[in-house]
């Protein structure tokens, strides 16, 4: 064994030859979308945080702190756990890109807290997402397929439903304000992490499907069984969640038209077909309107918006166009 | 007759979408190796979007080589993009890129690999479209 270690040089990654392009692909555009939290002026949301009523308030806190307990889960445990198993150097390279972007999401959240909340708040909300027995039960199971002696591909299905599918439960409510025109500030940061986590989700979900090619047609049946089996059950507690959050608001049936929208679009990243039917999937288009906002509720006045801070610009890249 | 053309990278979900159209389509091959379909009849596009935070690069270079040639681009009639909310402001960009510089419309952007609805909107659109496209040709 010790030989063996010996006589295996170790190896220094290449990137001018690319066993598969969509490495490099998706290392550039995550490079290139890359960010940090002081980018977003966060402070322009103070005066709209003190219009929202304490329980309001209490929700937002509490569904940025379930938020942050999987981006932390992704960055330390998730990303990390999928490095043993790439099929390349390249691979290795953007998982650990991803582990630290997870990082910076989790960091996101404790400074949207430290500029609207107080300690005590806060504090109070951490405590929750240790008690709340749906969020820590969806957590766990994710964490399960992380272990060490997990299955490879088992893996890469829970890290796309943890990345596609199991933040949306909490994405929707800053969704929601921003469609209400409050807390856009906040928006603007949650649709950079909502941008990153949709890339994540796909590449992970390619490589499974590349995975898929290598096993036998039993086992991809197995697998199949196993990714419906988990999502059908982590829709039971997202559901339970959802409730247990947004009954209070009175949004709970449309957080869980979010959240079926969402399962699909994880399952198609793992290249599978649609769990939901169209009818269960039709998303508030308020909601669907902030997810994909040009620069709505901003304007360059009031100083409210990160649009411009962060500079948006629609670039095609002409050199490219030989007409 | 209004043709399909279309293109689809390794992840294959436009190649899943048009699959499911079940009304054929030229796909323009990922490697620069394989050759360059060649329509020899009017066309609808159907392209995903690969941009990047700031919309570079929404048009994938294959498509970009497809439409490079006049022959080809003259035959384009109509763009169908697919794409990711999630991008926000760059969701389903190859579209209006690529309808900008060919003077072509967007007929339908659709997300990842479509659903059911897409589908129908999709297949009942072109049904639509081919009719116009034989009225005005007539």
């Amino acid at each position: 064994m010790k030989d063996q270690i010996l006589r295996t040089p170790l190896k220094a990654i290449n990137w001018n030859r690319l066993d598969d392009e969509k490495d490099l692909e998706v290392w550039n555009r995550l490079t290139v979308n890359f960010w940090l939290p002081e980018k977003v002026p966060l402070s322009n949301d103070v005066q709209s945080w003190a219009t929202l009523r304490p329980e309001e308030r209490e929700l937002t806190i509490r569904v940025f702190t379930g938020l942050t307990l999987l981006d932390t889960i992704q960055n330390t445990l998730g990303a990390p756990s999928m490095m043993p198993d790439a099929v390349t150097a390249h691979e290795e390279a953007v998982l650990s890109n991803i582990a630290f972007m997870e990082a910076v999401h989790a960091r996101s959240y404790s400074s949207i807290f430290s500029t609207l909340c107080s300690t005590p708040e806060v504090d109070a909300a951490f405590r929750w997402s240790e008690e709340n027995t749906h969020l820590q039960q969806k957590a766990r199971m994710i964490v399960e397929e992380y272990n060490p002696g997990a299955d490879p591909l088992k893996r890469k299905i829970a890290s796309v439903f943890l990345e596609s599918f199991l933040f949306y439960s909490g994405f929707y409510l800053p969704m929601y304000w921003s469609s209400r025109a409050k807390l856009t500030n906040t928006a603007d940061l949650i649709r950079l992490i909502i941008r990153d986590e949709a890339v994540h989700g796909y590449y992970i979900g390619y490589k499974y499907q590349r995975g898929l090619e290598k096993v036998s047609e039993e086992k991809r049946q197995e697998l199949k069984d196993f990714a419906f089996a988990m999502i059908f059950d982590l829709y039971d507690i997202e559901a339970k969640y959802a409730a247990e959050l947004y009954d209070g608001i009175g949004l709970t049936e449309d957080v869980k038209a979010f959240l079926h929208y969402n399962a699909n679009k994880a399952l198609q990243n793992l290249g599978y077909e649609a769990l939901f039917p169209p009818q269960a999937c039709e998303v508030n288009p308020a909601i669907l309107a902030a997810l994909s906002t040009d620069s709505e509720n901003h304007d360059f006045f009031s100083g409210s918006g990160s649009s411009y801070v962060i500079g948006k610009a629609v670039a095609t890249e002409d050199d490219d166009w030989d007409f | 007759m209004l043709g399909l053309v279309y293109f689809s990278s390794v992840s294959g979900n436009t190649a899943r979408m048009v699959q499911r159209l079940q009304m054929g389509g030229l796909r323009i091959p990922v490697s620069p190796a394989d050759p360059m379909p060649q329509p020899d009849a009017p066309y609808v596009l159907i392209c995903p979007t690969f941009a990047d935070g700031m919309g570079r690069g929404a048009v994938p270079k294959r498509v970009i080589h497809f439409l490079n040639d006049p022959a080809r681009r003259a035959l384009l009639r109509g763009v169908i993009a697919g794409g990711n909310r999630n991008f926000g402001a760059t969701f389903a960009l190859a579209g209006d890129v690529i309808a900008k510089k060919c003077n072509v419309p967007v007929l339908y952007r659709f997300e990842l690999a479509g659903t059911e609805t897409d589908i129908a909107r999709i297949r009942a659109g072109l049904a639509e479209f081919r009719g116009m496209e034989c009225s005005i040709m007539a």
